[in-house]
């Protein structure tokens, strides 16, 4: 498998065949083909790609592809990913979770690995509920949606992963829809091209909890204006998007993130002088 | 006038006054003139400034701990002093020097009957342009203790590399001070140095010592957020990775860190993190996953006073219960302990062998008194460990990553290896790694993962073991020095006592153990905590003929050789 040519990879060539325990109708279904779809476009060998996830329904992900995986704890997806990229930054790792996962456990490292720029590619499958422990609130989640731990809902804002990104210094964001399978590939593929850490907040219902999110395939709709480089005008559009809008809104141009510069490394024995007398 | 082997000598001030720059030249000069030593610093609850004092101990051998009394006590002002009380214990033998533009020393130091004499620190050094107190009081002490001047000069060259002005002005205010010793009275000198290559020695940290001997054992990545005492560790590794090829990342919180050694050990590179109690404990989830996953990973928990911020810049050992029992699940991992300063150097380095060999995590307790000590030792023999990581080769169609082996290690794959990608996971797996929820997966790797420990050879690291007789000492970590001076104080007396300092704390090691106690009917157990935390978790991890006795106490104050060497002159009675 390993002298594989580039011609023979496809997306097949990165699914495991283990069963996803997901729900018939679930939107992860298509953001996985389409996690495989991309790697297979960038010409990879499953070898040199990562998956790396924290816990929930969505971040089940990695198992079902044939890449290396990393199926850590609940939030931590993103430290674990930024260890694995600076430690080996020949591999192309791409970390996937949920908004559960992501924005509320996971919140702090968000706003760290946006700051921080190492060449990650962040897939978020937003559904606006946490999935696997059976339909409670998450940030994202509307402040009236009724549930039994917050029966008439939240009355809390929601919060705006995009903006955040935006303003936390992540260099590349997008909006995607799983009901969309070649455009979130495509965009999946154009976020693991872009130089450093990559956001892509992909609409993927939650058809068990959140039945109503199967409306989204009337709602979403492609951005209507071109994307910028300007962490200015891609802050006016993200304040006043309505969370509907597809595609790149905002590919910066932030050097990535670089562990402390290399020079020939000198032996470890060399260390002593700093003590011997 | 008598010499001594040892001496103790404690400098004081308020914030500013270079009593931790003139504690570390004297340490310096000590090693210069071919002596061992030790430096503690103490200081207030002040971020920066605020009293400080240099508690340096110097020897004609090795010494890994403080003394009982201190010889002398200089202060170059009095300010707060009395807040050192408990930390530099003087007695009738001993002598104050102070200022005497300072008034008189507070009640609380002439209560302990000590000699006191005058010596005015700030009028000296004012005669010299760029002169300043510490630096008489450098050379006062220097001379006190019989260090050459020389050595004081060179320990001064050393430092201020410069040179100029600045370094002239020092060495003028020191020779001030050297030559004002012999008119403070009779005080013992130290005996002439035993000899010895000075170019075999180091003065190090126990923090430095913890990174070097991490980076020695292959460590290249490091990610961690600050705490004290850990912070001198990170500070002194981020260059030293740098020029090996490593990196460091200072991590958004602990929580990260944790997780990003983890991430990089997947990745193939050995991985390390630092801190301290409350650090490990917000660690504690993903060493569990470590465990799950077998991912070998090294956390050193430089201990400081707990629970919660406790005292953040004081000694204690009190987190041996998290250690060993801190994790959710029934989650096998190594916990280890350093047991000098120099010893973190071996400790660190067996501890990354044994996480990467057994692909498990290891926690390493070490304590605020190891880690910000600096000490003047004999460079530690270049001890490799063979083994390490057993990696899978590329396109093996049977791989499972974690098969059932007779040893309970299987080869692990690393990213970039073809044909043998796995999904690295914290859910119960089967072999092959695939999520299963099945009783008979969980109990086979739930085997798998003990087996792992107990089929391993610790080999004669797992304790130092010294002596003999019919009674023992039990102890750990930086209890160690002091038991060994008490001890050697008790032979002296004619007691016949064993020594076991436990490098190895899980897992337990039963067999070697009742080897090392055997023929022994009484033992001590020492340790520096309020809940006797090492005795409990010998009693429920051993079964142990001898009786146990149990010394235990908490910090700030670190255990000194006299409190437990009251202990063993009991015992030596009929
Ligand atoms: C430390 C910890 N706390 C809580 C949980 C329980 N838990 C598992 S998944 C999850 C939320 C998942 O929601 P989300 O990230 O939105 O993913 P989804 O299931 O919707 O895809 C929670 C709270 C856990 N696994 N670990
Ligand atoms: S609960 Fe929702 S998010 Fe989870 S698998 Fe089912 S549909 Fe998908």
């Amino acid at each position: 498998m390993s002298t594989a040519s580039a011609a023979a990879i496809t997306p097949q060539s990165f699914k495991s065949g283990v069963k996803p325990v997901w729900c018939p109708g679930c939107g992860d279904y298509s953001v996985l083909s389409s996690i495989t779809k991309a790697l297979a476009a960038l010409g990879l060998a499953p070898e040199n790609a990562a998956i790396v996830s924290g816990i929930g329904c969505s971040s089940r992900i990695p198992a079902y592809t044939s890449c290396y995986g990393f199926h850590g704890v609940h939030g931590r997806a993103l430290p674990a990913a930024t260890g694995l990229k600076i430690a080996r930054p020949d591999l192309t790792v791409i970390v996937a979770g949920g908004d559960g996962d992501g924005y509320s456990i996971g919140g702090n490292h968000f706003l760290h690995a946006c700051r921080r720029n190492v060449d990650l590619t962040y897939v978020v499958m937003d559904n606006h509920v946490y999935g696997m422990t059976k339909g409670q609130p998450s940030p994202t989640t509307e402040p009236d949606w009724d549930s039994k731990l917050a029966p008439g809902g939240t009355g809390l804002r929601e919060f705006h992963p995009l903006v955040i990104a935006l303003a936390s210094g992540a260099n590349f964001i997008a909006r995607a829809f799983s009901g969309d399978p070649n455009g979130t590939a495509d965009l999946i593929a154009q976020a693991v091209r872009h130089p450093g850490f990559s956001f892509i907040e992909v609409l993927s219902p939650c058809v068990t909890y959140r039945p109503e999110q199967r409306g989204w395939k009337d709602a979403v709709r492609p951005a209507s204006v071109a994307v910028t480089d300007d962490p200015a005008r891609a802050a006016r559009r993200l304040m006043t998007d309505d969370g509907f809008n597809l595609g790149v809104l905002y590919a910066g141009r932030r050097a990535p993130y670089r562990a402390a510069p290399q020079h020939e490394p000198q032996s470890p024995a060399s260390l002593e002088l700093d003590f011997a007398l | 006038m008598q010499q001594r082997d040892s001496v103790s000598l404690a400098l004081a001030g308020s914030g500013g006054a270079g009593v931790m720059t003139a504690g570390n030249l004297l340490l310096e000069a000590a090693a210069q003139a071919g002596y061992y030593g030790l430096m503690v610093r103490t200081s207030g609850p002040q971020i920066r400034g605020g009293e400080a004092a240099a508690l340096v101990r110097l020897a004609c051998a090795p010494v890994d701990n403080l003394d009982d009394r201190f010889a002398c006590l200089a202060a170059v002002d009095w300010q707060n002093i009395a807040r050192f009380a408990a930390e530099i214990p003087l007695g009738p033998e001993s002598l104050v020097v102070g200022d005497p533009a300072q008034g008189d020393p507070p009640p609380a130091l002439a209560a302990c009957g000590a000699r006191y004499a005058s010596l005015p620190l700030k009028a000296l050094a004012k005669g010299i342009p760029g002169g300043w107190p510490n630096m008489v009081a450098l050379g006062a002490l220097a001379g006190l203790a019989g260090l050459p001047e020389d050595a004081v000069r060179a320990a001064l060259e050393g430092t201020m590399k410069k040179g100029g002005a600045a370094l002239a002005a020092s060495v003028s205010a020191m020779r001030l001070g050297y030559a004002e010793a012999p008119k403070l009275g009779p005080f013992a000198r130290l005996a002439p140095p035993q000899g010895g290559r000075r170019g075999d020695r180091w003065l190090l940290s126990g923090d430095e010592a913890a990174g070097y001997g991490a980076i020695r054992g292959g460590v290249r990545f490091v990610a961690a957020y600050p705490i004290t005492p850990a912070t001198e560790l990170l500070e002194w590794m981020a260059p030293a990775l740098a020029k090996v090829g490593g990196a460091l990342v200072q991590a958004e919180d602990e929580l990260a860190s944790i997780n990003m050694t983890l991430g990089a050990s997947f990745g193939g590179v050995p991985a390390l993190t630092a801190t301290s109690g409350p650090g490990l404990s917000l660690m504690s989830e993903a060493l569990g996953l470590a465990v799950a996953a077998e991912i070998p990973v090294v956390v050193v928990d430089v201990m400081r006073v707990g629970p919660s911020t406790g005292i953040a810049t004081k000694t204690e050992q009190a987190d041996l219960n998290i250690a060993t029992r801190g994790l959710h699940g029934d989650a096998p991992h190594l916990v280890l302990a350093p047991n000098s300063v120099v010893d973190c150097v071996r400790t660190l380095r067996w501890a990354v062998h044994l996480a990467e060999t057994l692909q498990a995590p290891a926690v390493v307790l070490a304590d605020q008194f190891l880690g910000q000590s600096r000490a003047v030792v004999d460079r530690p023999a270049d001890v490799a460990f063979a083994g390490g990581r057993k990696r899978a080769s590329a396109d093996d169609a049977a791989y499972q990553r974690y098969a059932i082996t007779e040893s309970g290690v299987s080869p692990m794959a690393i990213p970039g290896t073809p044909g043998v990608a796995y999904t690295a996971d914290g859910l119960e797996h089967n072999e092959r790694g695939t999520p299963s929820s099945q009783a008979p997966d969980h109990l086979a790797q739930l085997d798998k993962r003990a087996r792992k420990l107990e089929r391993a050879d610790f080999g004669e690291h797992w304790a130092d073991v010294e002596g003999e007789g019919e009674l023992a000492v039990i102890t750990w970590g930086s209890c160690t020095g002091p038991v060994r001076e008490a001890l050697a104080r008790a032979r002296a007396e004619g007691l016949r006592a064993r020594l076991v300092s436990l490098r190895l704390i899980a897992p337990a090691q039963p067999e070697r153990m009742a080897r090392a106690l055997d023929g022994v009917r009484r033992a001590l157990v020492v340790e520096q905590n309020h809940g006797a935390q090492l005795l409990k978790y010998l009693r429920a991890e051993y079964t142990l003929e001898a009786d146990l006795e149990s010394f235990h106490r908490p910090g700030p104050l670190p255990i000194l050789p006299g409190e437990i060497h009251r202990t063993l002159a009991q015992w030596g009675r009929p």
